[in-house]
């Protein structure tokens, strides 16, 4: 009927994702594969292993990662930058593929932008994670790599959302991700509260990345914290992990101190905690 | 010359007009009419209801329509066009929760049905949408909205507003009428979307649709009966008002 059908002409589509993203499903790979197999035979070694850590408080949201990229069995970078900032109250944890995590955030960065400019502000955290794990859906299956916690403050405080490339979005109070997220883990959840101060806050997450790259092969170099607040995200410190390691293991340990205290015994004297040494047995 | 510019809807004319968007806009004219009327802490629709053939089902006649929990519309014109931008519109306001979590706030929606309807007015082998909306609702900060579309495809925010038949009454008697006390409470701003009907609308209550949205509150269709006692009070408000007139000049 009308010229456009006959020509084929599609007008463009302003509002949805860029023309120029690479077209999902358009991988060229030889008749009879898959490309996820194909990729994983011949594809590049690509950088994955780290640890970072999100969590929520009542002052904040507070991101934590080491800054070692690791291809394989050697260190890529020893101090890169694994939380991004997408906007001035949104910062992302990155773990995965480094170039998948940092092309995809510069995605996020302008597709928040143009919503932003067309509806007069910005999505809320909530929001901007749907918008993450809708684009990466159309991906799914290519061996795309991006694990991400998503830390933000918005109207409705502050939020913290995990999004993962094959579609997982999830909120919570505390995330952790990568090959060191098993360590963090277990010191977030010991000494988590609500209520923390900023200080106990910062010090719990250096503590917790810090101990993930003690262990962690893949982790390590520095520990980078950032801090989102109601007015926005700021970069609180970046510390070495192994002098941050060193100190924490010079500093007493809090309840073993107020036990002693309530029972007026005196501080043993030596707390080295070696690792060749066993561990001292607490007597209760 | 109108005639040989108006075939086609991409073309302009000499002096600028494009004829088809202005014949949709007389269509528009001739629909019923519908008031919409943003209060403090609400937001109302009215609508003149045609009177139906005996044989007519009155109920499958809705000119009031949600969109979402918390957004509705009302039209004038062609039933049919609006019942086209009503779907697309619903299947929108869906969408965007799916894909950002969030309800679409009222202006969101309006600027996308008045970018549909200007697509149609920029594409050759179709005509214009002959609807004109009121698009009603709260958005999540708790601020009530009135928006209005045209078939051009723009839209302006609006205190009170009318489409349809007769809308220049109306508009003249809102103009007139409201007031901050007008819209004072939630009722006195009903009484006011009834009023301003019942200025163009024969034979009263019986031929007039009411519909509001309360903040947090889904919409809610009057009927008949409430209508009723609605226009039963302004009567008896209109009346004490003429009798403080006759015993001032008495």
């Amino acid at each position: 009927m009308a010229l456009q059908d006959v020509c084929k002409w599609q007008a463009p589509n302003t509002q949805g994702p860029s023309p120029h993203l690479p077209q999902p499903g358009a991988w060229a790979v030889p008749p009879g594969c898959d490309p996820q197999t194909f990729l994983q035979i011949h594809g590049p070694r690509l950088a994955h292993g780290t640890t970072t850590l999100a969590f929520l408080f009542r002052h904040g949201v507070i991101a934590a990662a080491d800054t070692r990229s690791s291809c394989g069995n050697y260190v890529e970078c020893p101090t890169s930058r694994k939380i991004i900032p997408v906007h001035q109250h949104l910062l992302g944890t990155t773990s995965g593929t480094s170039a998948d995590c940092a092309v995809w955030y510069r995605v996020l960065r302008r597709e928040l932008r143009l919503w932003a400019l067309r509806e007069g502000q910005l999505p809320s955290v909530a929001g901007a994670a749907k918008l993450l794990s809708t684009m990466m859906s159309c991906y799914r299956g290519l061996d795309l790599c991006v694990a991400t916690a998503l830390c933000g403050w918005d109207r409705s405080g502050p939020a913290l959302f995990y999004v993962y490339s094959d579609g997982t979005r999830l909120q919570g109070n505390i995330f952790s991700v990568g090959s060191g997220s098993p360590y963090a883990y277990g010191v977030l959840d010991r000494g988590y509260r609500y209520d923390m101060t900023p200080q106990e806050a910062y010090a719990l997450a250096r503590c917790a990345v810090t101990h993930a790259t003690h262990r962690d092969a893949y982790s390590g170099g520095s520990v980078d914290l950032f801090h989102v607040r109601e007015s926005g995200w700021e970069y609180v410190s970046r510390n070495d992990a192994c002098v941050l390691y060193s100190e924490l293991q010079k500093l007493p340990e809090p309840d073993k101190e107020e036990e002693e205290a309530s029972r007026d015994h005196p501080e043993p004297a030596s707390r080295h905690r070696d690792s060749r040494m066993p561990a001292e047995t607490e007597i209760l | 010359m109108a005639s040989r510019y108006d075939r086609a809807i991409t073309v302009f004319s000499p002096d600028g007009h494009l004829f088809q968007v202005e014949y949709a806009q007389e269509a528009v004219k001739k629909g019923s009419t519908a008031v919409g009327i943003r209060g403090t802490d609400i937001v109302v629709l009215g609508v003149e209801k045609k009177s139906v053939a005996k044989l007519q089902d009155e109920r499958t006649v809705r000119k009031i329509c949600a969109l979402d929990d918390h957004v509705c519309m009302a039209f004038a014109g062609l039933t049919a066009d609006a019942r086209v931008v009503i779907n697309r519109a619903r299947v929108e306001c869906q969408s965007h929760k799916l894909t950002v979590e969030d309800p679409v706030t009222v202006e969101y929606i309006t600027r996308f049905i008045a970018t549909l309807k200007q697509k149609y007015t920029q594409s050759n082998g179709r005509r214009p949408f002959g609807i004109s909306a009121l698009i009603v609702g709260f958005d999540d900060d708790g601020i009530p909205r009135l928006y209005q579309t045209d078939p051009s495809g723009t839209y302006h925010a609006w205190k009170a507003n009318a489409i349809g038949r007769s809308a220049k009454t109306v508009r003249e008697f809102l103009e007139k009428n409201y007031t901050e006390d007008a819209i004072a409470n939630d009722n006195e701003a009903i009484k006011l979307a009834i009023r301003a009907l019942l200025e163009v609308v024969q034979s009263g209550g019986k031929n007039i649709e009411l519909a509001i949205i309360r903040r947090n509150q889904p919409l809610k269709m009057f009927s008949a009966k409430e209508i009723e006692l609605q226009v039963a009070e302004i009567e008896k408000e209109k009346e004490e008002a003429e009798k403080k007139k006759s015993k001032k000049t008495t």
